[in-house]
C-alpha cells in the first residue's frame, strides 16, 4: 500500500509542477487573464460544494445558515477571520439544537 | 505587508487544516494504516485527492482505480500554478516545494490580496499553515479515530463553506456573472457527475465569455 501511496502522490503531484513548468511566454496576458477568472469560479464552485453537497447529493442543512450569517458579516465588512469562526459557530449551533 | 494577509492565512489554515481529524479518522477505518495515511497527507497534500483515495480504497476499489481518481481529482491545482508562477516566480528547490504546497487555500489566499507582497505571502503562510495543521490534525484522527468528536459537531464544515465565501467575497463585485455562473454550474453537476467532474465543469466556465469587467 506504501508504493501505491507514493505513486498516487506523484500522480497529484505532476499536476501541481506543471502549472510552474510552463513558460511565462508562453502562457501571456491571455493566458494569466484566464488563470486568475478560474480562480473566481472555482472558489464559487468550492463555495456550493463546501456548503451544500454531501458525497454527490445537494443537502440543506446547518452549512446553509452558516453561509448566511457569513455573507452577512462579510457585508458588514467584519474582519476575515471573525467571519470563519462565526461559520463554525453556527453550523455547530444550528446542529446542537438538533436541525 | 498588511496584517490582514497573516489573519487570513492562518484562519484558513486553521479552518481547513482541522479536516484533517477527518481524514485521518476515515483513512484509519478504510485500513489504511497509520503510515500510509499519513503519507498521504505529507506526499499527496490535497484534500479531494486524498479522501476520492482513502474512498475507493474502504469501497474495496482497486488500487490503479484509487490513483486515477486522486489523479484525476487534482487537475485543477495545474490551474493554479500557472497564476502562482508569474505572481511568486520561485526558482530552483523553492518551485519544487510551490507546487507540493499549491492547494485550493493556498491560491485562493494569494489571489484575493491586492499588493503583489501580500499575494507572495498569502501563498506561502496559508500553504505551510495548511500543511502544518492538516498534518498535525491527521496525525490526531489516525491514532485517536473519532475520539475528537466529527467535524460537523464542531462546525468546522461551516467553518469551511465560510471561509470560501470569504475569499470569493472581494472579487464578487468585478465578478459577479462569472461567480454566479460557476455556482450554478457546480450546483446542477453535483448530483450528475461523479466526485471531481463539477469543479472541472466550473473551471472550464473561466474560458467562456461571461462578465465585462476585467
Amino acid at each position: 500500500m506504501i508504493s501505491t501511496v507514493i505513486f498516487a502522490s506523484l500522480a497529484v503531484y505532476s499536476w501541481k509542477i506543471l502549472g510552474f513548468l510552463i513558460p511565462d511566454r508562453l502562457i501571456g496576458r491571455r493566458g494569466r487573464l484566464i488563470a486568475e477568472r478560474m480562480t473566481v469560479s472555482l472558489l464559487a464552485a468550492l463555495v456550493v460544494l463546501q456548503g451544500f453537497s454531501s458525497q454527490s447529493v445537494l443537502v440543506l442543512d446547518a452549512r446553509a445558515a452558516a453561509l448566511v450569517v457569513a455573507g452577512a458579516l462579510l457585508a458588514m465588512r467584519v474582519p476575515y477571520i471573525f467571519v470563519v469562526l462565526a461559520g463554525a459557530i453556527v453550523a455547530a449551533g444550528v446542529r446542537f439544537l438538533g436541525f | 505587508m498588511s496584517r490582514q494577509v497573516i489573519s487570513t492565512s492562518l484562519s484558513v489554515g486553521l479552518a481547513t487544516g482541522l479536516y484533517g481529524l477527518s481524514f485521518g479518522a476515515i483513512g484509519s477505518a478504510a485500513g489504511l494504516g497509520v503510515p500510509a495515511v499519513m503519507l498521504l497527507s505529507l506526499l499527496m497534500f490535497s484534500g479531494a485527492s486524498q479522501f476520492a483515495f482513502v474512498g475507493i480504497i474502504a469501497a474495496g476499489g482497486a488500487p490503479i482505480t484509487a490513483v486515477s481518481s486522486a489523479w484525476l481529482m487534482g487537475v485543477r491545482n495545474s490551474f493554479y500554478g500557472l497564476r502562482l508562477n508569474t505572481v511568486i516566480g520561485p526558482r530552483g528547490l523553492w518551485r519544487l516545494l510551490a507546487a507540493q504546497l499549491t492547494i485550493d487555500e493556498s491560491n485562493a489566499v494569494s489571489a484575493a490580496q491586492e499588493r503583489p507582497l501580500d499575494q507572495k505571502i498569502g501563498f506561502w503562510l496559508t500553504g505551510g499553515a495548511v500543511f502544518i495543521f492538516w498534518n498535525t490534525a491527521t496525525l490526531m484522527g489516525a491514532l485517536a479515530g473519532n475520539l475528537f468528536g466529527s467535524v460537523e459537531a464542531w462546525g468546522l464544515d461551516g467553518a469551511a463553506a465560510a471561509a470560501f465565501l470569504g475569499l470569493l467575497w472581494p472579487r464578487l463585485k468585478n465578478n459577479l456573472a462569472l461567480a454566479g455562473v460557476g455556482a450554478l454550474v457546480a450546483l446542477v453537476a453535483i448530483p450528475l457527475t461523479p466526485a471531481g467532474v463539477p469543479v472541472l465543469l466550473a473551471a472550464v466556465v473561466a474560458l467562456l465569455p461571461i462578465g465585462g469587467k476585467k
